[in-house]
């Protein structure tokens, strides 16, 4: 028997801004012009809205952030406010408006982020680590090469077969006229890019933007009463939570991302063998690799092997984050990642995979410490 | 380890349930908490066990033994105060005792250890403050 929830509700529209250095946006501008580009995609007028559910800017925690940005696009929502859960915070959203309309608390949610610490402040990735911070545990590149060095000595994953993540999404990125970083590399290019925190080079690590997306929910029903053109069925969500700081995780090499996609796939009656597309998070190449072991691709330990030899390429058997991803369309934590699966299932990416029907997407934030999933298909 | 004339005393923030941890550093010795009510025993200080989360415990001084979970090598310095210190390493060390903690790994310009080597601490004041590192054995 089929899920009740799966392909209840739809995403209804996607908006953007441009992605990389905007000087002269504030973050609540380039939420409004995601949200309102997400409408106009929807074809749905901003009185029908009554939720706004935001992720805060990461670069800068502001209080009642979500009220300011509500003001700034004059509407009153019945359910909203900000979540954190860093950058699994998007699509946890987008399944708590799912949940919300469920419950009757409202009917079409508009889910939406934006952040430059490009040409803002870019502390909050190179902030001391509490008072771990005199050994020089600073930043976050730092914590994901604590845990690429244990997958490495623990399972012989190397840092070609994290290149060759790298190299798919910069080929996949240097496509996409969106996209902020349209070079393509070399697995050389990226063995060859300096260390930043060793095992990981500058190739490993995502990039730093600025810009703002945004999606509308509404349940499949309300999507056909307001004539929306082209909406996504969302046929499953989980979520999953480590918790433990990197250094008092028991088990380094294993995330709470395998929870959250076993939900998630259950609900959308789904198992790995039927996924078409994957949009991954990738801040870090590691955490893609990790991703595919801990979403069942493959077995835990396998992931370096599993992402050699073109598997997860564009003309691949997995093609994953078609459109760049956070290694090169944009730095955004996940909701870029989000808008590319609804292209992909509508067949409208400019990385366009043949066929498909179902798009598994994540988000993950901290060191691992949040995850979730979200499955799309037509 | 270099950069005698860096202030680290800045970089932490002492608290009720901290300063106990930092005194016995300064005096020669690592110690961590352990619970009377259910035996946990952890690193960093915390006020309550987080695993029976009662506030019973005691301070336990390490035997200094433990090994590597994992580490890494910063090769850009975080700021101006760890210039003349990169290329660093940081490392996760789990204590024979079970808590795990931060570190630096010593020996070997901690280039070359593996995971699950075993280490002794060794305790060495830098920039006013006395810091757990750990030697590789
Ligand atoms: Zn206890």
């Amino acid at each position: 028997m089929s899920h009740p929830l799966r392909g209840k509700y739809v995403i209804a529209g996607i908006g953007k801004t441009r992605f990389g250095r905007l000087p002269d946006r504030s973050t609540i501008s380039m939420n409004v012009e995601a949200c309102r580009e997400a409408l106009a995609d929807a074809g749905v007028e901003k009185e029908a809205v009554d939720a706004l559910f935001v992720k805060y800017p990461t670069s800068r925690f502001e209080s009642m952030y979500g009220q300011k940005l509500a003001e700034a696009m004059g509407i009153q929502p019945r359910v909203g406010g900000v979540w954190d859960q860093a950058g699994a915070s998007n699509i946890s959203q987008i399944a708590f408006a799912c949940m919300s309309i469920e419950a009757g608390l409202c009917e079409v949610a508009l889910v939406t982020f934006a952040d430059n610490p490009k040409s803002g402040t870019r502390e909050a990735y190179s902030r001391p680590r509490g008072d771990d911070a005199p050994y020089g545990w600073f930043g976050v590149p730092a914590t994901y090469a604590m845990i690429a060095r244990r997958h490495m000595e623990e399972f012989g994953t190397t840092s070609r077969q994290l290149g060759e993540i790298a190299v798919v999404c910069r080929a996949n990125g240097a496509r996409n006229p969106d996209a902020q970083l349209r070079k393509a590399i070399t697995l050389d290019d990226h063995q060859a890019s300096p260390w930043i925190v060793e095992p990981l080079h500058r190739d490993d690590c995502c990039l730093v933007s600025d810009g703002g997306a945004a999606v509308v929910v509404m349940s499949a029903e309300r999507a056909r009463q307001l004539g929306v053109r082209a909406p996504v069925p969302i046929l499953g969500f989980g979520q999953g939570q480590t918790s433990w700081e990197v250094a008092q995780r028991p088990t380094l090499t294993e995330t709470c991302a395998r929870e959250s996609a076993a939900v998630a796939f259950r609900m959308a009656g789904i198992q790995p063998g039927d996924v078409d597309v994957c949009e991954l998070y990738d801040c870090f190449t590691i955490v893609v690799l990790m991703t595919l072991e801990d979403y069942g691709f493959c077995k835990k330990g396998e992931g370096g092997h599993f992402v050699e030899g073109g598997r997860i390429a564009l003309d691949g058997s997995l093609p994953i984050n078609t459109s760049g991803g956070l290694l090169s369309e944009t730095g955004m934590p996940g909701m870029q990642h989000v808008l590319e699966g609804v292209r992909q299932v509508r067949g409208t990416s400019v990385n366009q995979v043949k066929n498909a029907g179902v798009v598994v997407v994540s988000n993950q934030g901290g060191t691992m410490h949040t995850h979730s999933t979200l499955v799309l298909g037509g | 380890m270099s950069g005698t004339d860096l202030d680290l005393t800045s970089l932490i923030t002492e608290t009720p349930v901290s300063v106990p941890y930092w005194a016995a550093l300064r005096a020669g010795r690592l110690d961590f908490q352990r619970c009377r009510a259910c035996g946990n025993a952890w690193l960093p200080p915390r006020e309550e066990c987080p695993r029976c989360l009662e506030a019973d415990w005691a301070w336990e001084t390490a035997s200094g033994h433990g090994r590597v979970i994992s580490w890494v090598v910063y090769h850009v310095a975080p700021n101006q105060m760890f210039a003349s210190r990169v290329p660093y390493n940081v490392a996760i060390v789990e204590l024979d005792e079970g808590p795990r903690l931060i570190t630096n790994l010593l020996g070997d310009d901690g280039r070359s250890p593996r995971i699950e080597a075993p280490v002794q601490l060794e305790i060495q004041e830098e920039g006013g403050l006395a810091m757990a590192r750990f030697r590789l054995v």
